[in-house]
């Protein structure tokens, strides 16, 4: 009986929050549509599949190798792909990270088949139909799935990881022919010297912008994600300053974000910037202009100078969390 | 070095949206449209090898007639000769898409392929990637650093909190990133020259979509927030909310 294949991830060798996510979009799909959900993980040996029946998975196809630590997408292509067609899914999910959003479009041109990125919510009932954003967040599409099968890949932080307990064992499967594949290489992966959190991952960004004045005072930035344990994020006017580093722009031309929080400091709210992250949960917004847009979408707003403020509430932030 | 590149004509990123009659597309009337912000880094990336290493660029746009107008814009960047392949519609389905323009890049042998990203419409992310497959041509997405030697190539893209290196030989596709490099304007004198540069038109078939688009629909407005006050004296205020009311402390 067909199922659903979820492809999970893993970075140096620990699985991402997002494979427990795909895990769960998988089984409320394999709910409505019938199967069992099997996980595909691919990476260097000594990966182990803890944790992930009880996310959810029915069986964990395991592929672990020396050579795959990286993501090589030829290789991680071929793999999946094969095991696609063997095992005859209904669909493909994983998640639209960087790895999912190379990865999925491979697959889906190996199968033949549709794919929807980035959706935010999926039923099973009649056919696969899905939400996802379009025209920067503007807009949503309502998709219906007409043909078997289908790569989807879903939006981190869209699917809450469920509790489900399967029996998750692991089942080892060949690497498929590297002869078959391409001259592309990942050779090396340069992390940065000061670790830093993703703004595409942690669940609370707080970002900064041309009010700041100069790249000095992101100072101010830095200590209070620090007091949050938040990442820290831009506009796309300090980015191009050349104050803060591409990774870190927020919005249409930069990244999309959904935190549980996200502050925007001396930042106007430009349509924008907004479409990278009006689906935060919660937004604060410190700007000393009362009509700057980014108070039409903040929760909660104070009007006034950041120098004064943001450092106070730093202040009081860590009084807080330190209880 | 032959070298193609995909370009998109996408609704500028100002636009506010509004749905059409149809509740299944967008009301196109006064929008205005422009070349997809991420093709403009993949024109410019093509424009930059041409430079350095002499050749052909050509601009490849899929869409309807009114694409003209967005390929003579990569011409007026100092594209050397345009390609559209002409459609009344553009399906939500990438692999139609790139089934077509792989279709069309394959006879042309090009030492590099180059696309943007995203498109700032679809939002899809796949268009790129997807036609390397079908072409069979190593490539890497959301580039933000690429340097050529001869045949041998390195590019970096950037993955979360991080930047994955990886080599390759041409042929090969690339998808831009922003980063890459600063696009250039159109001079006037481009935009001139641009009026005269060949313009190919063909028609093509699409094929069959695996998808069908049940609605459009705005998504939920936030809902209007609270300003909790002036200053440094809110933010008391503002913690007790954040702590008690958000609970996201
Ligand atoms: C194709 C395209 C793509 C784009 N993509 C993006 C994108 O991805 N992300 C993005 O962010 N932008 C993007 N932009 C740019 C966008 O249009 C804006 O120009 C940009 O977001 C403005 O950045 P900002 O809010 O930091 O600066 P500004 O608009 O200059 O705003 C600065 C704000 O700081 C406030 N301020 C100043 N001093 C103080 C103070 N002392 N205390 C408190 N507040 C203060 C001001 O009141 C003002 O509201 C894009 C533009 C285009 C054309
Ligand atoms: N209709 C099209 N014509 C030409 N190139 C396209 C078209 N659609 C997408 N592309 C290219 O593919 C990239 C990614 O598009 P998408 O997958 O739709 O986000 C774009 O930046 C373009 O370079």
């Amino acid at each position: 009986m067909p199922g659903i294949l979820a492809v999970l991830e893993q970075r140096n060798g620990t699985i991402k929050r997002v494979s427990h996510e795909v895990l769960a979009a998988a089984r409320s799909l394999a709910d409505d549509l019938g199967g069992e959900v099997h996980g595909l993980l691919i990476g260097p040996q000594g990966l182990t599949n803890a944790g992930l029946g009880e996310s959810g998975a029915d069986k964990v196809l395991a592929c672990f190798s020396a050579d795959l630590e990286l993501y090589q997408a030829d290789r991680y292509a071929l793999i999946t792909a094969e095991q696609a067609t063997a095992g005859g899914y209904s669909a493909v999910v994983l998640g639209a990270t960087a790895f999912g959003k190379d990865l999925g479009p491979r697959i889906a041109a190996r199968l033949g088949c549709p794919l929807a990125s980035d959706v935010t919510s999926i039923t099973g009932g009649e056919g696969i139909v899905v939400t996802r954003p379009v025209y920067s967040g503007k807009a949503t599409y309502k998709l219906k799935i007409t043909t078997e099968p289908s790569v989807i890949s879903i939006r981190p932080n869209a699917f809450a990881p469920v509790a489900a307990s399967r029996s998750g064992s692991m089942e080892e499967i060949s690497a498929g022919d590297s002869a078959k594949t391409s001259s592309a290489r990942t050779v090396k992966v340069k992390e940065p010297e000061h670790a830093a959190l993703d703004v595409a991952e942690a669940s609370a960004v707080v970002s900064g912008g041309r009010g700041m004045k100069e790249p000095e005072h992101f100072r101010l930035i830095e200590d209070l994600a620090g007091a949050l344990g938040a990442a820290v994020g831009a506009s796309r006017a300090v980015v191009d300053a050349g104050w803060r580093p591409h990774s870190e722009q927020v919005g249409q031309t930069g990244k999309t974000v959904s935190p549980n929080l996200y502050v925007a400091v001396g930042i106007s709210g430009a349509i924008q910037h907004l479409a990278g992250m009006r689906t935060a949960k919660v937004v604060v917004a410190i700007n000393k202009d009362p009509d700057a847009p980014i108070f039409k979408v903040a929760d909660y707003g104070i009007v006034g100078d950041l120098f004064e403020i943001v450092p106070k509430l730093t202040d009081e932030i860590r009084k807080v969390r330190e209880g | 070095m032959k070298i193609a590149v995909c370009i998109k004509r996408v609704p500028d990123s100002e636009t506010r949206i509004k749905i059409g009659a149809d509740g299944k597309s967008i009301d196109e009337s006064g929008v205005k449209f422009v070349l997809n912000p991420f093709d403009e880094y993949a024109v410019e990336e093509a424009l930059k090898l041409k430079e350095q290493a002499g050749g052909e660029v050509v601009a490849v746009c899929l869409g309807t007639d009114a694409s003209q107008e967005t390929i003579r814009t990569a011409l007026a960047m100092g594209a050397d000769r345009g390609v559209l392949l002409k459609s009344d519609s553009i399906s939500v389905d990438p692999l139609v898409t790139s089934r077509a323009l792989a279709a069309e890049l394959e006879q042309g042998s090009y030492d590099l392929v180059l696309f943007g990203k995203l498109a700032i419409d679809d939002y899809g992310q796949a268009v790129g990637t997807m036609v390397a497959e079908l072409l069979g041509l190593p490539s890497v997405s959301a580039v933000t650093r690429l340097e050529i030697t001869d045949k041998s190539a390195t590019a970096e893209r950037e993955i979360e909190g991080a930047v994955e290196v990886v080599e390759f030989t041409l042929p090969a596709v690339i998808t831009a990133e922003k980063g890459l490099n600063e696009p250039r304007y159109p001079a006037l004198r481009g935009i001139m020259l641009a009026k005269k540069k060949p313009l190919d038109i063909k028609d093509v078939e699409m094929g069959e979509s695996g998808v069908d688009v049940l609605g459009l629909s705005l998504p939920a407005e936030r809902k209007a927030g609270r300003i909790v006050g002036e200053g440094p004296d809110a933010v008391p205020a503002l913690v007790d909310a954040l702590q008690n009311e958000a609970k996201v402390l």
